[in-house]
């Protein structure tokens, strides 16, 4: 215990006296959410939505063909309640729902103006934009070709509905997406650069000498990393919440239990690097490459992954940040319990351990 | 003869087909400095690693302290210090921190390490320093306390490796000094050098060639049993029949 404590009460010391790390801890987050502040637009191909026809007539009909032939869209038609949609989106199998009344035809040639519901996932404010757009145009489309054969023009009014996030702003997008990268980049890069700092100075080597424990001293270079993460996450959380208005729909304790179950990812993603390169810079470079790119590419917060070719879907899956990414936007924007994100909360344990059985192995070749 | 705290039977490491240390006996007193000297290569820090537990030998028998190497390596490492060829303290932190983190994994209680770094700083005359940071001091300094540090648990045995490279000779001087005094208070100090006058220095002292000890006994001794005057003429003449080109 004793050992424990003066070894972490060094690392501490370390930290701070480095001012290369502290800007890294603390000036990247903010920098961050500065910087991905603006949203990329993207065009999404076959999104899947469902389409809910109360009308079955011969106008909701014609534009359900118009929206099927399009590339945009995967459609499905069912005839679901409006609670049996609500679970859909939350569940994340659809991006938007096209709901059409039930006297939709009537309206329109009667009143000469009816109206479709439009509802989308904007918890992704890009792909709800572009998707509710489509859907528009594919209306209106639909609406000047009939008014071509009649004296009176019809109207139909897409009443558009933008879900978690109504006023699609870009906030809460890109806030899970900066909380990912900046634990994963802290945790990883500095877990690693630590440890091969001392491989590379030689008092790894005198550590080796001493009574401490492989594992020990594994243990004390975590837990400084980890109450940093944990320092940074709160304040990433209070900017959202405070500077960006963007409140924390779901359980707090989830958030932050799942958010430490990544900082554990990424320490032992740290400390498989820091057993395979022997120099700072080296470790520096493949948490870089290994983590910063994947998580910025990869993970479903800057690019939309349903629009990558297959083999970058495929290879996203082992980016720890896709599945954090997911677990962050529902629980903080969508406002899920633990039921809706286990599957991932599980791959990302699974993926932590498979790092750390890895790590641990080599770490012991190399007392050799 | 006092009592044994190293002994080594036929104690052998091999890297693939290379044979970096072939089959060294010899067996180290207590109180006693004992050189271990050879050119770059030849096998002395291969040798000490096994001796400290971070290499394990492929064959051979081996006691440090009492405790076998092969079994007991955990035990070696509370009786012993070490002070490697790199600078082993920490830069970033200050001379009291890095006696604090030391004595701290080496399990000292507070009141120790309070005792200790008073009694190091005094000893050094690092009054002034003690709070500065370890990256600026001279490098001299630096070697001092890094030998201070590696004994301040107060092990049975330190192993030095190189300890003195690239210090100038009165500084060379002022750490041999360190060494004696350590050496009086009954700790056994092993320690590898390049530098033949610090052999001068040594009780009994080794010179590996090729990975085998090919003399062993106290400096006069060898020069007598060379028949030369300096101790570097003994080890010219043994390291010229050297086969390993130095790396």
């Amino acid at each position: 215990m004793k050992q424990l404590l003066s070894f972490v009460k060094k690392e501490f010391y370390q930290v701070f006296r480095d001012p290369k790390t502290l800007v890294m801890l603390f000036g990247l987050p903010v920098v961050q959410i500065v910087l991905f502040g603006f949203a990329l637009t993207n065009e999404i191909k076959n999104a899947n939505i469902v389409v809910v026809d109360n009308a079955k007539d011969i106008a909701s009909q014609q534009i359900i063909n118009k929206i099927e032939g399009s590339k945009f869209f995967t459609v499905q038609k069912t005839l679901m309640n409006s609670s049996e949609i609500d679970a859909a989106f939350k569940s994340g199998k659809i991006k938007l729902a096209v709901v059409f009344p039930a006297n939709f035809n009537q309206d329109l040639l009667h009143l000469n103006k009816s109206s479709i519901q439009v509802i989308a996932d904007a918890s992704d404010p890009n792909t709800a934009t572009t998707l509710t757009n489509y859907i528009t145009t594919i209306v209106s489309d639909y609406q000047s070709q009939l008014s071509q054969n009649s004296a009176m023009p019809y109207t139909i009014q897409p009443e558009v509905r933008m879900l978690y996030n109504p006023d699609l702003r870009g906030a809460p997008n890109f806030v899970p997406g900066v909380m990912a990268m900046v634990l994963l980049l802290v945790c990883v890069m500095m877990t690693s650069v630590s440890i091969v700092r001392e491989k590379e100075l030689g008092t790894m080597e005198i550590l080796l000498v001493s009574p401490v424990k492989p594992l020990l001293v594994i243990v004390s270079k975590a837990i400084p990393y980890l109450i940093l993460s944990c320092v940074n996450l709160a304040a990433i959380l209070l900017l959202s919440v405070y500077a960006l208005d963007l409140p924390i729909k779901g359980s707090i304790v989830l958030l932050v239990a799942e958010s430490t179950i990544l900082i554990m990812t990424s320490l032992s993603l740290g400390l498989l690097i820091s057993t395979i390169t022997s120099s700072q810079q080296s470790a520096m470079f493949a948490s870089m490459l290994g983590m910063m790119l994947p998580t910025m590419l990869l993970s479903g917060y800057m690019f939309p992954i349903e629009n990558m070719p297959i083999v970058l879907q495929v290879i996203s899956n082992i980016v720890p940040a896709k599945w954090y990414y997911i677990i962050v936007k529902a629980v903080m924007l969508k406002g899920l319990g633990f039921a809706s994100i286990w599957k991932e909360t599980v791959i990302l344990i699974g993926m932590t351990l498979v790092f750390l059985v890895i790590a641990l192995r080599n770490f012991k070749i190399r007392l050799e | 003869m006092s009592e044994t705290v190293i002994t080594t039977n036929k104690l052998t490491k091999r890297f693939g087909d290379f044979v970096a240390v072939d089959e060294i006996s010899f067996d180290v007193h207590k109180g006693e400095i004992f050189g271990f000297l050879g050119a770059n290569g030849a096998g002395k820090t291969t040798a000490m690693r096994m001796l400290c537990g971070l290499s394990i030998p492929i064959s051979g028998q081996a006691t440090v302290a009492g405790f076998d190497v092969f079994t007991q390596p955990e035990e070696i490492k509370k009786n012993i210090g070490y002070m490697s060829q790199k600078f082993s303290l920490y830069e970033d932190l200050s001379v009291l921190e890095n006696i604090e983190f030391y004595g701290g994994i080496y399990g000292l209680s507070n009141k120790e390490i309070k005792e200790k770094s008073k009694e190091l700083t005094e000893k050094l005359g690092l009054y002034k320093e003690a709070k500065k940071l370890v990256r600026s001091l001279p490098l001299g300094w630096k070697q001092k306390l890094s030998f201070l540090v590696a004994i301040v648990h107060e092990p049975k045995i330190v192993f030095l490796d190189e300890p003195t490279g690239g210090v100038d000779p009165s500084m060379r001087r002022e750490f041999w000094d360190l060494i004696y005094d350590a050496a009086d208070k009954g700790i056994t100090i092993f320690v590898t050098t390049h530098y033949l006058d610090e052999a001068e220095y040594c009780n009994r002292v080794t010179i590996m060639v090729d990975g085998k000890i090919e003399a062993l006994d106290s400096p006069a001794g060898l020069r007598e049993k060379f028949g030369v005057p300096t101790m570097d003429e003994v080890f010219y003449k043994l390291a010229r029949a050297a086969k390993r080109s130095a790396d």
